[in-house]
C-alpha cells in the first residue's frame, strides 16, 4: 500500500471532509451525499456456465457472480459482486481488502485452462453515496431508468446515464426508516461534474455532506 | 426516444443505445479474392428499407453488448431483439417476405 | 382603471386578495385566481394588441391556450419573455406585461398603416415580392422583421433556472377536466400508478367554466373530492399547471410544468419550469375540445369572441366581458352563454341563430327567459375598429351562400361566437395517431394508433357531460385491464344531472354578405397571421391543391397558436374552392409542441458548468494553480501551454519546445486510451485490428499500431505493450478512446466470437507523466532504485514494473517528442503528488511543464502524425508515407484489401509532405489551401491543404506539414498558400525537420 498522504481522491478538492464537519446534523434534510474512495472494484470476465469459473470467483472472494440482470451479489458494505453484463461483473470490496481480492481473483482465474480476465479498476471510479427522503428524485431528475421502490429495490443494479455521465448504480439497502440510499460509481474524471451536478439538483430539497 | 428492449439489461431509452449498421452484413472470408465491385457491395451498398429493417444496436451506456433488432422504419415500432449470430424470428421473416403484415 | 366590468359575485377569484400588475405602463388591480386575461377585462380592457401583417386592433377572443390574439411580453430585462398568453398567464403581484407588435400603442399603432395596403398586401405577398433579385431579400429582410415581429427577445442571460425530471407510470392521464378525472379516477382504483396532467392551475376542466352538477352536487364539488381522492394515493401523480406538450414514440410524452405559479420571475428559488420525460404504459387523452368561431365579416374586431369564451369569464372569473352581448352560433350549447350571462345579470341583446326554428331545450330556456332569439340569420357587418360598436344582421337564404331581405342594425360591445367544436387530436396526432372526419357534426375524431393510447370525453367526439363522464371511466378501467389490474372495488361512475338533449349543429363554414368574400369587410380565419377566407380561395385558384402547401402559401395555422380555431374552418373554406370534401383535402399535420415551450425549460440545467461533463485528471488542480490555459479535447480538459506573467502564446510555447529539447519537460498523459486485452487469443486479434505484424512481441516489449477502417483509412494509432503470457495494454488517442473501445469490441462480439479474448478499458486507473528530454533520465533516477534506466537494460519501447518515489509504477520509454522520454504510470491517485515532487525535484534540471500546443510543435518537428489532423478519415497509410507499418506478409488485416482498391490504390493521390516557406518567418495557417501556380484571382486548382504549422523555436524557421497531390512526386518543387491578403511561397519537403537519424532518442 501507498502512504495514504499520497493519495488524494477524486473529490478531494472540494473539501467534503470539512463540510460533512460543518454540516454534522443531517436530521430533517431531503438529501445526504458523500464520497466513498478507494473501494476495491475489480472487474471480471468470464461464462458463468462454466462451473471452473463460477468456483474459481467463489474461492477468491466466498461469492458467486450473479446470473440475475440488474443484481448485486452480497450485502452492502461487505464484499460485494454487481452483474454488469452476461459475461462481465464488478467485484466490489472494502478499501483494506482490495489487494487482497485481486490477487486471489487473479490467482484462482488466471489459471490454464480457463478463459477468464481479472483488472483492477479501484482507481478508475470513486463511490458516490446518496441517501435521504428525496435521493430518488435527484437521481430521476438526471436517470430516464425507473426507480420506483417497486422496480429499483435494494440489490438491484445498473449502469446507465445520470445526466451524461456513465454511472454504475446500485440502491443498498433501504435505512431503518425507509428512506433509499443509493450508491453511484462514475468514472474519476466525471466524478466533479457529477457531484455539482447532484448537488444543484439536490437544493431545493435541502442537501448536506454526511 | 424509443424504448429499446436490450436482451440483457431490459428496457432503457435510446439515448444509452448506439445505431451501428444494417445486420446481418457478414465480412466476406477471403477478402484478397474479391473483386473491387464485390468488395465495395460489402463496403458500401447498404438497404434503406421503408417498412421491417434488421439492423445492429449496441448498448453503450450499459451492457456494451452488440445485438440485432428489426424495426419498422416507418413506424419505429421495435419488432423483435435477437441475439448476435442468431437469425430474425420466423414472423419477422414473414413479414419481410411480404407473408405476414407488420 | 376600477374594475369596471367586475361582477359583484360569483367566480372562482379570491376577492379578499387584490393584486396590482402593470399592463403597458398602467396600474391595475386584480384578484388571486385571475388571469391577465380576466383582469384585463375585469378592467374594462379588450384591445390588447395587433395583428401580425395588417396591425389591425385585436382583443381578446379566448379565455385559454387556443388564444391567436392576446400576446403579451411579460417582464423586463432578464426576466422577459415574449408571446406569453394572456389567457394563461395567472395574475401575480408586480406583473408588468405589454403588447406585442405595436408602437407606440396598441390604441395608436404606426404600422396601421399596412391595413391600408390590405389590396398588395394578399395570400403569398412577401413569396412574390421579395423574390427579385434575389440579393435584394438582405435589403428587405430587414425592414420587414422589424415590421412584423411579434414580441422582444431578451437581451441578456436569462435570470431564472429550469430543469427535468424523468417519471414513469402505468397510466398518464392528459387533461383533468370531466373525462379526464373519471378516467384518473379509475384507473387509481386498480393500485395502477397513475400520472394526471392538466395546464390549468386548478382541476375541473371545461367543468370550471360551467354550473354544471355532478353525483347530485356543484360540479366543482365533485372535482374537488375526485382531487382529494387521488391525492391520497401514493400511487397518483398530480401535476397542474402542467403542458402535455408532446406525444412521441413508444409512449413517451414531454410535459412542460410552471413551477413558479403566482410569482414574479426569479423570486423562487426553485425552477421555474421544469420539463417532464415520462413514459407511460398507457396513455389517455382527455384534452377535450376547442371551440371554433364562426367566420363572419369583421370578425377580428376588439369584442369578437367565442361564445364558450364569455360564460368561461362570467362563470369562473366573475367578469362580464362587454356591457352588451350578442351570441351568434350554429348550435345549442352557445345558448349556455347566453342563459349564463343573463344570470349573471349581464345584458344580452341577441341571440343569432343560423338554423331555422332552433328548439332545443337550452333554446326554450333563453327565450323564457326573456333573450330574443334572430333564427336563420347571419351577422353581415361589425361596426366599430377598436371595439365592437354593433353589428347587422340579414336573412340567410336557403343554401345559405348568401343573405336576403333587409339588414338590421344591433348594439352591442361584445359578440360571442360558436361554430361547434373540434376535438383536441393534436397529441392523438403526434403519435402518427390518424383522424377521422365524422360528418354529421363536421369534426375529425380520433381514429386508429399504434400506441398504447385511448381518447375520451370531448377529444373523442363525446361532447356531453354524461358522455364524458362513462368514456372516461372506462378508458380508466380498460388501460388498466390492459396491464393486467382490476379493482377490487369499483368506485361508481358518475352521474351528470344537468344534461339536456341538444339539437344537432349546422355548418355553415363561411356566414356570406351582401358580396363575395374580402369585398365587404374580412373574413378572419387565422386572426394571429392574418388569413382571411379571401387568401386561402386566392391560394385555391392559383393552384395550391395539397392542403400542407396552401399552409405554407397562406400562412395559416403558423403562428404560435397553431391554429387551433381557425384550422379547420380554413380547410372547409379550401375544400370547398377546391370542389372538394373536408377528407378529401385532409388536415395539417400536427406536431409537438402543442403550445409553445421556452428554450429554457428544453435546456433545463444542462446551461453553464453542466452544459457538458468536464473530464479532469488527477493533477487538474495542479495545472490550474500554474495558470495553464486549457485545451477541450474530447471532454477532457488538457492543459494547452502555461504562460509565464506576461507571455505571449508563442513565448510560452517556444519556451516549453527549448526546455523539451534542451533540458527536460513533463506532461500530463493521463488521457490517452488504455485498453487491458487479456486471452489466448489476444495477440492473434491484435494481428487482425493493426497493419503490422504481432504474433512475436515479447513480454517487456512495446511496438507503435496503426488501426485501419475496413475502407482503410487511418483511424487511430498508438502504443501496444505485451504486459505478459496473452496480456496486452493497448494505448489509443485520447480522443478517440471511446470509439475504439466500441469498434473493438463489435468486430469481437459480431465478426469473431470465436476468439478468446476479453477487453477492458483501464484509462482511468492509472495517472499518466510523461518525461521528455535530455535531463528525464537523471531526473527519473532521483525517484527510483529498482528500475535499471541505463539504456541496454530499459532500451527504447519496452517498459519496466518498479516503484516511483515509492509509489508502484509501471515505466513505459516510449517517445512522441523524439527526446529521451518515459511515461510513468501510477494509480490515479498519487498523480498529483508524484507530479508535485518530481517538478519540485526536478528544478534543477531544468525541468518546464507542457502542455498539448508544445507536444504537438514537438511531434510535428519529428513528422509524428496526429489522427484527425493529417488525417481526416480519407488518408490510408500509404498517402502518410507510412508503407513500412503496413504488412504485406500478413494474409488479411481490417482495412487490407481496400488499400489496393482501384482508388485507394491511384499514384496521384494526397501525400503527407513538409513545407518550408521561403521566408523562414512565415508562418502558415492551417488549413491553408495549397496551389501549384497563382494566378491574378480565384478560381485557382488547389492541390491540398496544410494540416499543422507552427514556429520551431528549435530550428528557428516555420514548419508545416501538408497533405498535397502526388507530394512525393513534387518533392523540391514550389507551391503557394493564398491567405487573403497575400500569397506565401514554399517548399515542398521531407515531412521530418529535426533530427532525422533519431539520435536523440538514447538521451
Amino acid at each position: 500500500m501507498v502512504d495514504t498522504y499520497r493519495l488524494r481522491s477524486p473529490l478531494a478538492h472540494l473539501h467534503l471532509d470539512a463540510r460533512a464537519h460543518e454540516e454534522a446534523d443531517i436530521s430533517g434534510t431531503g438529501v445526504v451525499m458523500k464520497e466513498i474512495p478507494y473501494r476495491g472494484l475489480i472487474n471480471i470476465r468470464g461464462d458463468a456456465a462454466d462451473s471452473a469459473f463460477v468456483d474459481a470467483v467463489q474461492k477468491a472472494v466466498k461469492l458467486s457472480p450473479p446470473v440475475d440482470a440488474n443484481t448485486v451479489a452480497g450485502k452492502a458494505n461487505t464484499t460485494r459482486i454487481m452483474w454488469l453484463g452476461p459475461d462481465e461483473w464488478l467485484v466490489i470490496t472494502s478499501p483494506q481488502g482490495a489487494d487482497r481480492a485481486m490477487k486471489a481473483l487473479w490467482k484462482n482465474l488466471k489459471t490454464d485452462g480457463l478463459h477468464a480476465a481479472v483488472t483492477d479498476s479501484t482507481q478508475a471510479r470513486t463511490c458516490i453515496e446518496i441517501s435521504g427522503p428525496r435521493a430518488r428524485e435527484v437521481l430521476q431528475k438526471g436517470c430516464s431508468l425507473d426507480l420506483h421502490p417497486s422496480v429499483f429495490g435494494p440489490g438491484q443494479s445498473a449502469q446507465t446515464i445520470v445526466s451524461k455521465v456513465a454511472v454504475m448504480m446500485t440502491q443498498t439497502a433501504a435505512a431503518r426508516n425507509g428512506d433509499p440510499t443509493y450508491e453511484l460509481y462514475p468514472l474519476r474524471s466525471f466524478a466533479t461534474y457529477l457531484w455539482t451536478w447532484l448537488e444543484d439538483a439536490s437544493q431545493e430539497y435541502g442537501l448536506k455532506v454526511g | 426516444m424509443f424504448l429499446i428492449n436490450c436482451p440483457f439489461c431490459g428496457e432503457r431509452e435510446e439515448k444509452e443505445f448506439s445505431y451501428g449498421h444494417e445486420a446481418h452484413i457478414a465480412r466476406p472470408e477471403n477478402p484478397e479474392n474479391l473483386s473491387d465491385a464485390e468488395w465495395a457491395d460489402y463496403l458500401f451498398m447498404r438497404k434503406n428499407t421503408k417498412g421491417v429493417h434488421l439492423e445492429r444496436w449496441v448498448h453503450t451506456a450499459g451492457c456494451r453488448r452488440w445485438f440485432n433488432m428489426a424495426r419498422n422504419t416507418h413506424t419505429n415500432e421495435v419488432l423483435a431483439v435477437y441475439l448476435m449470430g442468431e437469425q430474425p424470428p420466423k414472423e419477422i421473416r414473414d413479414m419481410i417476405d411480404g407473408k405476414k403484415k407488420s | 382603471m376600477s374594475q369596471t366590468h367586475r361582477l359583484h359575485d360569483g367566480g372562482r377569484i379570491d376577492r379578499s386578495q387584490q393584486i396590482d400588475f402593470y399592463f403597458n405602463g398602467k396600474l391595475m388591480s386584480g384578484y388571486r385566481g385571475d388571469t391577465l386575461a380576466s383582469a384585463l377585462l375585469a378592467n374594462g380592457v379588450m384591445l390588447v394588441g395587433r395583428s401580425f401583417k395588417y396591425h389591425r386592433p385585436r382583443g381578446i377572443v379566448t379565455a385559454g391556450t387556443e388564444e391567436p390574439n392576446a400576446l403579451v411580453q411579460l417582464e423586463r430585462g432578464a426576466s422577459t419573455i415574449s408571446n406569453m398568453l394572456a389567457t394563461r398567464v395567472p395574475l401575480y403581484d408586480g406583473l408588468d406585461a405589454s403588447s406585442v407588435n405595436c408602437w407606440p400603442s396598441p390604441t395608436y399603432d404606426v404600422m396601421a398603416v399596412n391595413s391600408l395596403f390590405h389590396r398588395i398586401l394578399p395570400a403569398g405577398f412577401y413569396y412574390k415580392t421579395f423574390m427579385w433579385p434575389v440579393s435584394g431579400w438582405k435589403v428587405y429582410e430587414h425592414f420587414i422583421r422589424r415590421a412584423a415581429g411579434l414580441g422582444k427577445s431578451p437581451e441578456v442571460p436569462d435570470v431564472d433556472t429550469y430543469d427535468k425530471m424523468n417519471a414513469h407510470a402505468d397510466v398518464v392521464v392528459v387533461g383533468a377536466g370531466p373525462s379526464g378525472l373519471a378516467a384518473a379516477r379509475a384507473a387509481a382504483a386498480t393500485g395502477a400508478r397513475v400520472m394526471l396532467v392538466d395546464e390549468q392551475t386548478e382541476l375541473g376542466g371545461q367543468l370550471l367554466n360551467e354550473r354544471f352538477e355532478i353525483d347530485g352536487k356543484p360540479a366543482m364539488d365533485w372535482v374537488a373530492d375526485v382531487e382529494s381522492e387521488l391525492m391520497a394515493n401514493p400511487d397518483v401523480t398530480i401535476l397542474k399547471h402542467t403542458t402535455a406538450f408532446g406525444y412521441y414514440d413508444h409512449n413517451f410524452l414531454g410535459l412542460i410544468q410552471n413551477r413558479s405559479e403566482n410569482v414574479a420571475f426569479g423570486q423562487d428559488d426553485r425552477t421555474r419550469q421544469r420539463v417532464w420525460r415520462v413514459r407511460a404504459k398507457r396513455v389517455i387523452l382527455a384534452t377535450g375540445a376547442i371551440e371554433r368561431p364562426l367566420i363572419y365579416s369583421d370578425n377580428d374586431r376588439p369584442g369578437c369572441m367565442l361564445a364558450g369564451a364569455l360564460r368561461a369569464y362570467v362563470n369562473r372569473y366573475g367578469v362580464s366581458p362587454g356591457k352588451r352581448h350578442v351570441i351568434f352560433t350554429n348550435n345549442d350549447d352557445a345558448y349556455r352563454s347566453a342563459l349564463d350571462l343573463k344570470a349573471a345579470g349581464c345584458v344580452v341583446a341577441a341571440v343569432v341563430d343560423v338554423r331555422k326554428d332552433p328548439s332545443g331545450e337550452l333554446v326554450t330556456q333563453a327565450i323564457e327567459a326573456g333573450i330574443e332569439v334572430i333564427d336563420n340569420s347571419a351577422i353581415t357587418g361589425v361596426l366599430g375598429t377598436k371595439r365592437v360598436r354593433g353589428i347587422e344582421v340579414m336573412k340567410l337564404n336557403d343554401e345559405a351562400d348568401g343573405v336576403t331581405g333587409t339588414s338590421r342594425t344591433i348594439s352591442c360591445d361584445t359578440v360571442g361566437s360558436s361554430g361547434g367544436w373540434n376535438p383536441v387530436v393534436h397529441l392523438h396526432s403526434h403519435s402518427a395517431g390518424k383522424n377521422t372526419w365524422r360528418d354529421e357534426d363536421g369534426v375529425f375524431v380520433p381514429g386508429d394508433t399504434l400506441q398504447a393510447e385511448a381518447c375520451c370525453g370531448a377529444a373523442n367526439g363525446s361532447f356531453s357531460l354524461a358522455q364524458a363522464l362513462n368514456e372516461g371511466d372506462f378508458a380508466g378501467i380498460d388501460a388498466a385491464s390492459h396491464l393486467g389490474m382490476t379493482a377490487k372495488k369499483r368506485p361508481a361512475v358518475p352521474t351528470a344531472n344537468s344534461d339536456v338533449d341538444e339539437t344537432p349543429w349546422r355548418t355553415i363554414w363561411y356566414i356570406p354578405t351582401t358580396k363575395p368574400a374580402g369585398q365587404r369587410g374580412k373574413h378572419y380565419l387565422d386572426q394571429q397571421n392574418d388569413v382571411t377566407v379571401a387568401d386561402v380561395q386566392l391560394a385555391a385558384r392559383e393552384g395550391y391543391r395539397s392542403v400542407e402547401h396552401a399552409k405554407r402559401y397562406t400562412t395559416l395555422g403558423m403562428a404560435t397558436d397553431q391554429g387551433k380555431t381557425g384550422n379547420i374552418p380554413g380547410h372547409a373554406i379550401l375544400s370547398a374552392a377546391l370542389g372538394q370534401t373536408i377528407p378529401q383535402t385532409g388536415t395539417t399535420t400536427f406536431r409537438p409542441p402543442y403550445s409553445p415551450v421556452t428554450m429554457g425549460a428544453l435546456a433545463g440545467r444542462a446551461v453553464g458548468e453542466f452544459f457538458d461533463p468536464i473530464r479532469r485528471t488527477p493533477m487538474h488542480d495542479w495545472h490550474e494553480q500554474a495558470g495553464c490555459l486549457w485545451e477541450d479535447v474530447g471532454q477532457w480538459r488538457r492543459p494547452w501551454y502555461y504562460p509565464a506573467d506576461g507571455e505571449s502564446m508563442q513565448d510560452a510555447v517556444s519556451r516549453e519546445c527549448l526546455a523539451v529539447r534542451n533540458a527536460v519537460g513533463m506532461l500530463d498523459a493521463t488521457t490517452l486510451g488504455k485498453i487491458d486485452i487479456q486471452g489466448p487469443d489476444a495477440a492473434e486479434f491484435l494481428n487482425r485490428v493493426y497493419t503490422n505484424a504481432w504474433l512475436k512481441l515479447a513480454p517487456g516489449r512495446c511496438r507503435y499500431g496503426l488501426m485501419l477502417g475496413e475502407d482503410g483509412m487511418v483511424m487511430d494509432d498508438g502504443v501496444t505493450s505485451c504486459l505478459g503470457e496473452n496480456h496486452y495494454l493497448m494505448t489509443t488517442t485520447s480522443g478517440g478512446a471511446p470509439r475504439v473501445m466500441a469498434w473493438l469490441e463489435e468486430w469481437l462480439q459480431t465478426e469473431w466470437p470465436d476468439l478468446k479474448v476479453y477487453l477492458t478499458s483501464v484509462t482511468e486507473q492509472f495517472a499518466t507523466l510523461q518525461l521528455a528530454g535530455p535531463n528525464a533520465r537523471d531526473l527519473l533516477s532521483e525517484f527510483t532504485t529498482d528500475i535499471d534506466l541505463d539504456n541496454d537494460a530499459f532500451p527504447f519501447m519496452s517498459w519496466q514494473d518498479g516503484t516511483v518515489g515509492g509509489i508502484p509504477a509501471r515505466v513505459y520509454r516510449i517517445s512522441f517528442t523524439g527526446e529521451l522520454s518515459y511515461e510513468i504510470n501510477v494509480p490515479a491517485s498519487c498523480g498529483l503528488s508524484l507530479w508535485t515532487d518530481v517538478m519540485n525535484a526536478g528544478e534543477k534540471y531544468g525541468i518546464t511543464p507542457f502542455g498539448t500546443e508544445t507536444m504537438h510543435v514537438l511531434r510535428a518537428e519529428k513528422g509524428f502524425i496526429i489522427v484527425g489532423q493529417e488525417t481526416d478519415g480519407t488518408i490510408t497509410p500509404i498517402d502518410l508515407g507510412m508503407d513500412w507499418i503496413v504488412s504485406s506478409k500478413k494474409p488479411d488485416f481490417i482495412g487490407k484489401r481496400s488499400l489496393s482498391r482501384e482508388d485507394t490504390a491511384r499514384p496521384d493521390r494526397k501525400h503527407l509532405v513538409g513545407l518550408r516557406t521561403a521566408d523562414p518567418e512565415e508562418v502558415l495557417p492551417e488549413g491553408g489551401q495549397i496551389v501549384a501556380e497563382t494566378r491574378p484571382q480565384p478560381p485557382m486548382d488547389m492541390i491540398g491543404h496544410v494540416t499543422s504549422s507552427y514556429w520551431s523555436a528549435a530550428l528557428g524557421h516555420s514548419i508545416a506539414l501538408a497533405l498535397v497531390k502526388n507530394g512525393r512526386g513534387r518533392k523540391g518543387d514550389t507551391v503557394y498558400v493564398p491567405t487573403g491578403d497575400k500569397t506565401v511561397a514554399c517548399e515542398i519537403v521531407e515531412p521530418v525537420f529535426y533530427d532525422p537519424e533519431g539520435s536523440r532518442l538514447n538521451g
